[in-house]
């Protein structure tokens, strides 16, 4: 059983302290937008999540191919996870998203900006996950079903992308170049530092999670062994094979 | 649930599976037919190894399950040929299995309001269409009366030549039928022996 | 492929026999067009509006044959009888979205003459051969995704919603297509063909999906 919880001090300290520095620079250093003022900073969290959520879906897909070539349950949890912390953050971008659409064109939602109608779009699909789950009750199939709806979601976000984005006819100019195009180099560097440290974030909760169930499996085989079968009683609603 | 089942069947003989409602005869017949995968344990039939080589040994089993597996709404021969090109088997044989069992006169009937026994001497037709090597019957006799009884058993019976795996309700026949028999009790297995070593006691508390 | 043609006749006979999802499936986009005259409060309506309420009738009654796509399977046995066959498994993802997209077909034969009797303004003529291709790529889209989606949720046990709540928002591209390619086509004194964006985007969503499905459909019919 692979020990997640090796390095995960390190990445831990290190997740904390890229955004320590990316909290420090987005206070203290990224200048002042001229037309939406202070609360314009809320892009340094809102695009690095809206990303790291997008990439954390795509990731859970692979993870879920690997489960369908190996059929070995271990990826399949990994999958989960991944999909289940990407959702968090993922609601955080919705989130965070109204919040800025409101300070910025006083909408609490604009229809306008194809990256956030693709989110939503995205969003809807990956909310049927944990549904579509737990409604099979044949553990080995929730996993097979599970990671076959990865696989095609996961390829479903870059496609809904291009979609979404040839759809839009946008008014408002954009800001949101996802490649960070436009943007003066102080406010650059401050967005690449938060983008790593939401990353490493993403990844240190995803190591966290991996530890917490895959010790909670080992305490429950190991009391099946020792106590027997029947003393331990399966969990309900989980996707780690009990 | 099925548990430390091992048992092990020779070519062209009948194994016979005792127990009661709901002990996993069905079971045991439907992991056999490569449509359960066991979750621990080795499956071998005719030597290959489920479930990894299943599509290997799909193609020479027979299974008669308490499902017909008939299309309710198409008639008697057009399902057989459903399963006949599905099997890659030809058409004449459909109607060769609609002779032996005599449903040739309600073959163009929906299934649908058929009576039960016709239903049961279709689906034997069904099993034997692809001529299998193993056959895997559960409750095959069931709502067949003793004149249907007699039609089928050429094709399901000791005389057509294949391995077959049955369970039956009624301990007698099968215990006559069987060169073994395995006892299923609790899931588990208690006993396995040949017909003539069998304790009828054993037998009586299976299904007490 | 004979396999697919065995199970492809097969559904097609059922249905004819049945005779239940097609018309259930015309009957419905009917009523919902004088749903949206009552709804829109419009004799006619033409255009970028027009191409919207056509796709989303469509779609609404493409979900009910996807629904009963597997009923059959699933409750006389079907299922097992396939899966005892010694026949590539994937052969029943082609069968299905075949016979999916010839319901389609048929539905959109009715009812498509219907709308322009009904809600549509300007004439179906000058754009009918650039309508169907919309069509055409928008049905595929439908009838791979209602497939897999149906054979997802046909194993779960929440089966009639699992299948709408997964295939709407993975369908949103391929309707994003149809509805923007077809409103040009829709527009007074409109467009003959539609806008090229479209249909690349239409073609690209198909052959991702018909390929990604047939790769992952095996998994989903294993036991």
């Amino acid at each position: 059983m692979t020990t997640y919880g090796r390095g995960l001090r390190g990445l831990s300290l290190g997740a904390a302290a890229t955004i320590t520095v990316a909290l420090a620079l987005v206070f203290f250093y990224a200048p002042l937008d001229a037309n939406q003022g202070f609360i314009q900073k809320i892009f340094y969290i809102h695009v690095p999540m809206a990303i790291t959520a997008l990439c954390g879906f795509v990731f859970g897909g692979v993870l879920g191919a690997m489960y369908l070539r190996t059929g070995e349950s271990k990826w399949d949890i990994r999958s989960y996870v991944a999909i289940h912390m990407a959702l968090i953050f993922g609601v955080g971008t919705l989130l965070t998203g109204t919040i800025w659409a409101k300070a910025s064109w006083g909408h609490w939602w604009v229809w306008s900006d194809p990256t956030l109608t693709s989110f939503l779009i995205v969003m809807l699909l990956f909310a049927t996950y944990q549904p579509l789950r737990f409604s099979i009750e044949d553990r080995e199939r929730q996993s097979r079903y599970a990671s076959v709806f990865a696989v095609v979601a996961g390829a479903f976000v870059p496609l809904n992308f291009i979609a979404v984005r040839a759809a839009q006819q946008y008014v408002h100019p954009r800001v949101l170049t996802l490649t960070g195009g436009n943007l003066p180099g102080s406010m650059r560097l401050t967005f690449l530092v938060s983008l790593v440290g939401v990353a490493l974030l993403y990844v240190t909760l995803w190591k966290y999670e991996m530890a917490a169930k895959s010790t909670r499996m080992q305490v429950r085989a190991l009391r099946r062994t020792l106590l027997g079968e029947d003393a331990v009683a399966p969990m309900k609603r989980s996707a780690a094979p009990s | 649930m099925l548990r430390d089942v091992s048992v092990q069947v020779p070519a062209g003989s009948t194994l016979a599976v005792l127990g009661r409602n709901g002990v996993g005869k069905s079971t045991l017949l439907r992991i056999l037919a490569t449509l359960l995968r066991p979750h621990a344990g080795d499956v071998l039939v005719f030597g290959e190894a489920l479930p990894r080589r299943a599509f290997a040994v799909r193609g020479q089993l027979g299974l008669l399950s308490h499902d017909p597996l008939l299309y309710r709404d198409l008639s008697g021969r057009e399902n057989l040929v459903y399963h006949a090109r599905l099997h890659g088997v030809g058409a004449e044989r459909v109607e060769t299995l609609l002779d032996a069992v005599g449903m040739r006169p309600r073959a163009e009937e929906p299934v649908r309001q058929l009576s039960r026994g016709m239903v049961q001497r279709l689906a034997v037709c069904r099993a034997v269409l692809h001529s299998p090597r193993l056959l895997l019957l559960d409750e095959p006799l069931a709502n067949l009366d003793p004149a249907a009884t007699e039609l089928v058993a050429p094709l399901i019976g000791r005389g057509a030549g294949a391995t077959r795996v049955l369970t039956s309700h009624d301990p007698q026949a099968a215990l006559a039928e069987a060169d073994l028999v395995l006892g299923l009790e609790g899931g588990r297995v208690a006993f396995l022996a040949t017909p003539d070593k069998v304790d009828p006691v054993a037998v009586k508390r299976l299904y007490a | 492929m004979s396999t697919a043609l065995t199970v492809l006749r097969k559904d097609l006979l059922l249905e004819l026999r049945g005779l239940e999802t097609l018309p259930a499936m015309v009957l419905f986009a009917i009523v919902t067009f004088v749903i949206f005259h009552f709804g829109l409060n419009r004799d006619t309506i033409d255009g970028q509006l027009a191409a919207g309420v056509l796709t989303v009738t469509l779609l609404f009654a493409a979900m009910l044959g996807i629904n009963r796509l597997f009923v059959a399977e699933r409750e006389q046995g079907g299922f097992d009888a396939f899966l005892l066959a010694p026949v590539d498994r994937s052969a029943l993802l082609v069968a299905k979205a075949t016979a999916l997209f010839l319901f389609l077909v048929v539905l959109e034969v009715i009812a498509v003459p219907a709308f322009g009797l009904l809600l549509l303004g300007p004439s179906l003529g000058p754009p009918l051969l650039g309508l169907i291709a919309v069509l055409a790529l928008g049905n595929i889209a439908l009838a791979v995704i209602g497939t897999l989606v149906s054979a997802i949720a046909v194993q779960t046990r929440a089966r009639d919603l699992i299948g709408p709540i997964i295939g709407l928002p993975l369908l949103l591209p391929a309707l994003i297509g149809m509805a923007r390619g077809a409103g040009p086509l829709l527009a007074t004194h409109g467009a003959s063909w539609p806008p090229g964006r479209w249909v690349a985007i239409l073609a690209l969503y198909d052959v991702v999906f018909a390929l990604l499905s047939y790769a992952v459909f095996d998994f989903l019919l294993e036991d």
